[in-house]
C-alpha cells in the first residue's frame, strides 16, 4: 500500500480522497452534506470514497439525527491523521527533489 | 517531470480544500442588500427624532421620574431605542432568511461548524462594543454612538473574514474608515451610520450577489 521510495499513500491517489482528508484535518469533524457541497460530487461517488477510507481505518463515522433526518459526520482517526501528514511530507519531498 | 507536476497539483488541491472547508460559504449577497435596506429605513425613521423635529421621549412624566432616579430603564422610554431595536431585528432576520434560502438551495446545513465559528467570532467584538456604547450613553456621550457602532462593527467583520467569504474584510475596513472619520464630525452621526450600515451593505451585497449567487443559478 505504501510506495517504498516516496512514502506516497496509494489510498490518497484521488482528488476526492485528498479533499476529504484536507477538510477533516482543518475542521475536526464534518457532515456528509457539507463534504458533498465542498467537493461538488454525487452522493454515490462520495459514499464510495468515504467507505474506502473508513475500511482502511483512516476516518471514523458517527451516525446521528437532526430532527427526523439522518446526519452522518466523519472525523479522522489517529492513523488517518498520521498517514495524511506523511503523505503531504512525501509530496513536498518529491517536489523538492525534482528542483 | 510528470510526477513533480502531479505533486504540486495535489498540494494546491489540499491547500484550497483546507481553506474552503473552514469557511462559512452560504452567506448570501442578498442578505447584505436586505440588511442595508433595513438600515436605511431605520435611519429615515430615526431622523426626525435625532434632529429634534419630534420628541424622542415616549412618556414625558415617567421619563422625568426615571431621569431623576438615575434609572437605566429611561432608555426603554425613548422612540430611538425601539427604532434601533426594530432595525436590528429586521436586518438580522432578513439577512438570515436569504442565507437560509441559499443554504437550502445548496443543500448545506446552515448550522454547521463553520457557522458556529463565524457566529462566535462576530459576536465577541459586537457584544463588547455594545456594552461599551451602553456605558458611554449612560455618561451622556451620545455623539460617539454612531462612530462607535461603525468601528466595532468594522472590527467584527475583519475578525469574521477568516471564517467566511474573505471579501467581507474590505467591508470591515470601509466601516472602520467611516467610523474614524465620523469621530471628527460628531453631529452627523446618523448620516455616517446610514452610509455605513445602509449604503455600504447594499453595495457589498450587490457585488457578492453578482460574484457568487447569480453565477450559481446560471449553472
Amino acid at each position: 500500500m505504501i510506495n517504498p521510495i516516496y512514502n506516497l499513500n496509494k489510498l490518497f491517489d484521488s482528488r476526492v480522497r485528498l479533499g476529504i482528508m484536507s477538510a477533516l484535518v482543518v475542521n475536526g469533524e464534518i457532515s456528509f452534506n457539507e463534504l458533498k457541497e465542498l467537493l461538488e460530487i454525487t452522493d454515490g461517488n462520495l459514499a464510495s470514497h468515504l467507505k474506502a477510507l473508513e475500511e482502511n481505518k483512516l476516518i471514523k463515522v458517527e451516525k446521528g439525527f437532526i430532527g427526523r433526518k439522518t446526519n452522518t459526520t466523519y472525523m479522522l482517526t489517529r492513523t488517518g491523521d498520521k498517514e495524511f501528514k506523511a503523505h503531504i511530507d512525501a509530496l513536498e519531498k518529491m517536489i523538492r527533489a525534482a528542483k | 517531470m510528470e510526477d513533480n507536476f502531479q505533486s504540486a497539483e495535489a498540494i494546491k488541491d489540499i491547500r484550497s480544500m483546507m481553506d474552503r472547508s473552514s469557511r462559512f460559504i452560504s452567506l448570501s449577497g442578498l442578505s447584505g442588500i436586505s440588511a442595508g435596506v433595513c438600515a436605511l429605513i431605520g435611519a429615515w425613521l430615526a431622523h426626525p427624532y435625532v434632529f429634534g423635529q419630534k420628541d424622542y421621549i415616549i412618556d414625558e412624566p415617567v421619563a422625568i421620574a426615571q431621569a431623576l432616579g438615575g434609572d437605566y430603564s429611561i432608555i426603554l422610554n425613548t422612540w430611538l431605542f425601539w427604532i434601533a431595536a426594530g432595525t436590528f431585528i429586521a436586518a438580522f432576520l432578513s439577512a438570515f432568511f436569504f442565507t437560509w434560502l441559499k443554504s437550502k438551495k445548496d443543500k448545506t446545513p446552515i448550522w454547521g461548524i463553520t457557522a458556529k465559528r463565524l457566529m462566535i467570532n462576530v459576536s465577541i467584538p459586537l457584544i463588547v462594543g455594545g456594552i461599551f456604547l451602553f456605558r458611554m450613553m449612560h455618561f451622556g456621550t451620545f455623539g460617539l454612538v454612531a462612530p462607535g457602532c461603525l468601528i466595532f462593527y468594522g472590527l467584527a467583520l475583519i475578525n469574521a473574514s477568516k471564517y467566511t467569504l474573505k471579501e467581507i474584510r474590505y467591508l470591515g475596513y470601509m466601516q472602520l474608515v467611516l467610523g474614524v472619520i465620523n469621530l471628527f464630525f460628531v453631529g452627523c452621526g446618523l448620516y455616517f451610520w446610514a452610509v455605513g450600515f445602509g449604503i455600504l451593505h447594499i453595495l457589498y451585497g450587490f457585488y457578492m450577489w453578482q460574484k457568487y449567487d447569480r453565477n450559481n443559478s446560471d449553472k
